[in-house]
């Protein structure tokens, strides 16, 4: 399964970024191999839709799970449709190590 | 028979499970269940600054219903504040636009795209969910 973590930097140490569409970097996550690899998210300073265009980046990954902080409507409306499981976390001071830690 | 209570609308429910009061000195002075849709008419009449009519029409529901609402709100906001009462968020007459769930355990929201598979917190594993949403 494939899950992407919203990064504000490129290590697992690094905190979750709050932002779906505008996050820092994602983190992909494979669970049968355990790799991680970290993107860095070229519509962060979009002008407008930055949102959708992740999302269509995302959907060509073929991911099944997105961890973020919080979606805006156009962006779960796709994801839906998609069958991708969104998943929000409210403590924005979890670090990716400690979230990919309770995935197992 | 009374006539249906329509769903009032709500954009997201509570982040928090209940404020209680500290420094007091009666240990048990009781609960006030503070409604999700309560949460919300504060939310939208005080906290974002709309009127009446701009908050009834995001929840659904008529104005003099709204304004009841916010009324009872504000009544058991006072009556916590005054008689030292712990306020607890509970899930009301609402329906959520989205259908996210909420884990009881870690407090997170997800939605379920395969509810086939399993009705699983996908962070901590847990069962104990709560919908929010209205189907």
């Amino acid at each position: 399964m494939k899950t992407i973590i919203t990064a504000q930097e490129a290590s697992p140490e690094s905190k979750l970024d709050s932002r779906f569409g505008r996050c820092a970097f994602f983190c992909l996550h494979d669970s049968t191999d355990g790799q991680i690899t970290f993107i860095q998210n070229e519509f962060k300073d979009a002008q407008g839709g930055a949102g959708t265009k992740v999302v269509e980046k995302l959907l060509t990954m073929k991911v099944d799970r997105i961890i973020s902080g919080d979606f805006g409507p156009k962006a779960k409306d796709i994801l839906d449709k998609f069958k991708i499981q969104l998943v929000k976390i409210h403590d924005d001071q979890k670090t990716i190590k400690e979230i990919i830690s309770t995935l197992k | 028979m009374p006539r249906r209570r329509r769903p009032r609308k709500i954009v997201e429910p509570p982040k928090f499970k209940g404020y209680a009061p500290y420094g007091c000195q009666d240990k048990d002075a009781g609960t006030v269940d503070l409604l999700y849709e309560e949460y919300e008419a504060i939310k939208l009449a005080d906290y974002d600054g709309l009127s009446h009519h701009q908050a009834c029409v995001l929840m659904g529901i008529s104005r003099p219903t709204f304004a009841r609402i916010y009324e009872s709100a504000r009544q058991k906001i006072a009556l916590a504040l005054v008689e030292v009462k712990t306020i607890k968020s509970v899930y009301g007459n609402v329906s959520m636009d989205e259908n996210w769930f909420h884990c009881q355990v870690c407090f997170n929201h997800f939605t379920l795209p395969f509810p086939e598979k399993g009705r699983l917190c996908p962070l901590c594993r847990s069962e104990k969910l709560e919908t929010i949403h209205s189907k």
